[in-house]
C-alpha cells in the first residue's frame, strides 16, 4: 500500500476542505501525502537507473527511507524489444516485471503515481496525487522526443507511424503493422541525431525487421534514413552483419535527416527535398531529457540533457536532485540501460556516503550492450569507466566492440540472453 | 604575511577545483557493483552463461581476470572489460566477492547422473576441487552451483584447446569418459 490510514485521512480531509473553501481545483497546492519522519530519498523513475538506485540506498542503509514513484505498476524492458518485431518472441512478458518482489525484498515504498513537478527549494516532488518531501531526490526519467523539430508531426502521428522507443504499445503496434504489410511493401525506419538512447538500437532494429521481411516477406525490403554521418555504434559489424544476411533487403542512406512527416502521404522529408514513401514508417524523433526536468530548471546550457556532478551524480543545477540515466549527460556513458544500472549504483553509494558524513567515492563504471544481427548471433560493445577532471571518460586502452570476424557472435547470442535475465532480475529482486 | 599568501594560494586552489569533487579511489564495492548487471547482485547470477562471482575464491577470480586481460583465456566480452581494471583493483574485486555467501541455483539437473558422478567425483576431481567443489581454499575455482550452461561452455573451451587447462586437470581429465564428464557437469551444478 503507498498511503496508510492516517494520511489517507488527511488528504481526504484536505481535499474536502480545499474544494469547500473556494470551489476549485488543488492544483499547487496538492495535500502532502506519506508524510516525511526520518531521512528519506525519493527516486521517480523505476527503469534500468532508478529501480537500482533504490534498491542500492535500502542495501547500502536501511535507516534511509525510500519511495520508489513510477507511472507504471509493470516494468517493460527497451532492450530486446526489437525481437518483438523479428518474431523471436510473441509478447513482451519476458521483459516484463511487477515491482511487487523488489519492494518487499527491501522495503522500498512503491507510490504508483506520475510526478508532474518538482520543488527543489521546497524538496518536495507533486505527483497527481499529492505531494512527497524529500531530503535528497533521483530522478531517472528516460527520455522525450523532440517532436517539434519535425515538421507535420503531431500527438496522432505516433499512432501511424510509431516510434517503438519506449517499450511497450507502441512496439506491438509497429508489430502489427508489420504484420499487415503485403510482401513486397517498403518499410522505412528512420534514425535520429546522436546522442539518443540505445545508440545501437536503430541498426539493431534493422537487423530484427529485415530477419522478419526475408523468413515472412522475402519481396519487401527496408529503407534506413540516418540522420547521422554514419552509423553511430557497432558500425562496421553491422554493416558486415547487413551484407551478410541481409543484401538486398535493408538500404542504408547515411546524413539522411528527417525533417517533415505526411501522414497521409504516408512519406518522410529527407533534409527538406527528398520524398521517401513507406507502407510501414518508423520515424524514431530526436531526443532529450523530459519536460518535468525542463519545468524543474534541470537542464543545462545544451537544452537538451541534464548536467551532474562526475562523483554524485548530483545536479549541477539544482543541490539535493540527482539525475540518472538516459537524461543525464554522463560524458562519455552512453545512453544504455547498463550505464543507468551502474550510474545508480555510484549514486546511491554516494547519496548514503553523504548522509551519513562519510567520504566520497569515485566512479567505476561499465557499459555493456549487445545486439542481434539474427536470431542466433549477437554483436557487442564494452566499456569501463572513471572520472578524469571531472568528466566521465572511458578508461585508456580497455573496452571496444566483438572482433569483426564474427568469431564471438554464436557466442554472445546466448550471452546477451543472460545478461537480460540477470539485470532484469536485478531491477525485479 | 607569507602565512596569508598561501591561504590565498590554497583559496584560489579551491576555487578552480570547484567543479571537482574530492573522492576517495574506487572502494571494492564501487568496483564490484558495476559488475552486477550481468553477474547478478553481489556475484549471485541468474543467467545461465553467466558465473556467479559470490563466494568464488579470490585466488581464482584474480587468475581469471589478469587471464582475460592478457587475453590468454578466451572471452567474449570479458577481456575487453579486464583490461579497464589495475591489479590491485582486481584484487579488491576478488576479496568482495569471495566475502559473499554461495548463491544457491536450485537448477533443473539429471538426477542420475549426479547421483553416478557423486561415486567418482573424490577420485576424479575432488583432490583439487575440495568439499563437493564448494570451497575454494586450495586456488581452485569454488564450483558448486554453478549454472550447468556456464559449465558446459568452460569445457567446450578446454576440449577445442582455446581454454588451457592446467597441467594437473588435462591429465585427470584425459583418463575421464565424456559420460563422467558430463555427469560431472551435474554433479557440481546440484551441489548446494
Amino acid at each position: 500500500m503507498t498511503l496508510d490510514r492516517r494520511s489517507f485521512l488527511k488528504l481526504l480531509a484536505a481535499g474536502a476542505a480545499g474544494a469547500g473553501a473556494a470551489g476549485l481545483p488543488m492544483i499547487g497546492h496538492a495535500a502532502e501525502i506519506m508524510p516525511k519522519k526520518g531521512r528519506r530519498v525519493v527516486v521517480v523513475g523505476g527503469g534500468y537507473g532508478g529501480s537500482i538506485a533504490a534498491k542500492y540506498i535500502r542495501m547500502l542503509d536501511k535507516s534511509i527511507e525510500v519511495v520508489l514513484i513510477e507511472k507504471n505498476k509493470q516494468f517493460i524492458s527497451c532492450p530486446f524489444s526489437n525481437h518483438l518485431l523479428a518474431g523471436f518472441i510473441k509478447d513482451l512478458s519476458t521483459l516484463s516485471f511487477s515491482y511487487d518482489k523488489l519492494a518487499s525484498n527491501h522495503g522500498i515504498k512503491m507510490v504508483y503515481d506520475e510526478v508532474t513537478a518538482i520543488d527543489a527549494t521546497a524538496k518536495t516532488v507533486m505527483t497527481k496525487g499529492g505531494s512527497i518531501a524529500y531530503d535528497r531526490l533521483v530522478v531517472s526519467p528516460g527520455v522525450d522526443f523532440r517532436t517539434e523539430e519535425i515538421e507535420g508531426y503531431d500527438a496522432k502521428t505516433p499512432d501511424i507511424m510509431p516510434h517503438a522507443w519506449k517499450a511497450g504499445p507502441q512496439t506491438i503496434l509497429l508489430r502489427k503493422q508489420l504484420e499487415a504489410m503485403k510482401d513486397g511493401g517498403t518499410v522505412v525506419l528512420t534514425a535520429p541525431l546522436a546522442p539518443f538512447r540505445c545508440p545501437p538500437g536503430p541498426y539493431e532494429r534493422a537487423a530484427m525487421v529485415a530477419h522478419y521481411l526475408k523468413t515472412s516477406k522475402p519481396k519487401s525490403k527496408l529503407i534506413l534514413l540516418d540522420a547521422n554521418p554514419d552509423i553511430v555504434s557497432k558500425g562496421p559489424l553491422f554493416r558486415k552483419g547487413w551484407e551478410t544476411h541481409y543484401a538486398g533487403i535493408i538500404e542504408y542512406r547515411k546524413a539522411a535527416k528527417v525533417t517533415a512527416v505526411n501522414t497521409k502521404a504516408m512519406s518522410v522529408m529527407v533534409e527538406g527535398i527528398d520524398e521517401v514513401k513507406g507502407d510501414v514508417i518508423n520515424v524514431i524523433p530526436a531526443q532529450r531529457a523530459t519536460a518535468l526536468m525542463a519545468s524543474a530548471g534541470l537542464i543545462g546550457e545544451d537544452k537538451k540533457w541534464c548536467p551532474i556532478n562526475a562523483t554524485t551524480f548530483e545536479s549541477t543545477i539544482h543541490k539535493n536532485i540527482h539525475v540518472i540515466g538516459d537524461s543525464c549527460n554522463a560524458g562519455a556513458m552512453p545512453k544504455s540501460g547498463y550505464s543507468a544500472n551502474s550510474e545508480a549504483k555510484v549514486c546511491a553509494t554516494n547519496i548514503v556516503a553523504a548522509m551519513n558524513g562519510k567520504e566520497l567515492v569515485e566512479l567505476s563504471g561499465i557499459n555493456t550492450c549487445y545486439s542481434y544481427l539474427t536470431h542466433d548471433e549477437a554483436i557487442s560493445v564494452a566499456g569501463v569507466y572513471t572520472v578524469k577532471d571531472g568528466a566521465i571518460v572511458g578508461v585508456p586502452n580497455s573496452g571496444g566492440v566483438s572482433p569483426i570476424d564474427y568469431s564471438a557472435a554464436k557466442l554472445e547470442a546466448p550471452y546477451a540472453h543472460s545478461w537480460l535475465k540477470n539485470i532484469l532480475t536485478e531491477m525485479s529482486t | 604575511m607569507k602565512m596569508k599568501l598561501s591561504t590565498l594560494a590554497f583559496a584560489v586552489g579551491a576555487l578552480a577545483m570547484s567543479s571537482t569533487t574530492f573522492a576517495a579511489p574506487p572502494s571494492a564495492e564501487m568496483l564490484s557493483f558495476a559488475c552486477a548487471g550481468c553477474h547478478g547482485t553481489n556475484g549471485g547470477s541468474a543467467g545461465l552463461t553467466m558465473p556467479s562471482l559470490a563466494s568464488q575464491s579470490k585466488s581464482s577470480i584474480v587468475e581469471a581476470m589478469t587471464k582475460f586481460k592478457s587475453g590468454e583465456r578466451p572471452s567474449t566480452i570479458m577481456g575487453r572489460l579486464a583490461k579497464g581494471y589495475s591489479d590491485e583493483q582486481i584484487t579488491a574485486m576478488a576479496e568482495f566477492f569471495a566475502k559473499q555467501k554461495l548463491h544457491v541455483t536450485n537448477q533443473k539437473v539429471d538426477k542420475a547422473k549426479v547421483a553416478k558422478a557423486a561415486k567418482i567425483q573424490e577420485k576424479a576431481c575432488g583432490r583439487c576441487h575440495l568439499e563437493d567443489g564448494k570451497d575454494g581454499k586450495d586456488d581452485t575455482p569454488v564450483m558448486a552451483s554453478q549454472w550447468l550452461e556456464y559449465l558446459q561452455i568452460q569445457m567446450s573451451l578446454y576440449e577445442s584447446g582455446k581454454r588451457k587447462m592446467p597441467e594437473k586437470m588435462a591429465e585427470k581429465v584425459k583418463e575421464t569418459s565424456k559420460e563422467d564428464l558430463d555427469a560431472l557437469m551435474h554433479f557440481y551444478a546440484a551441489q548446494k
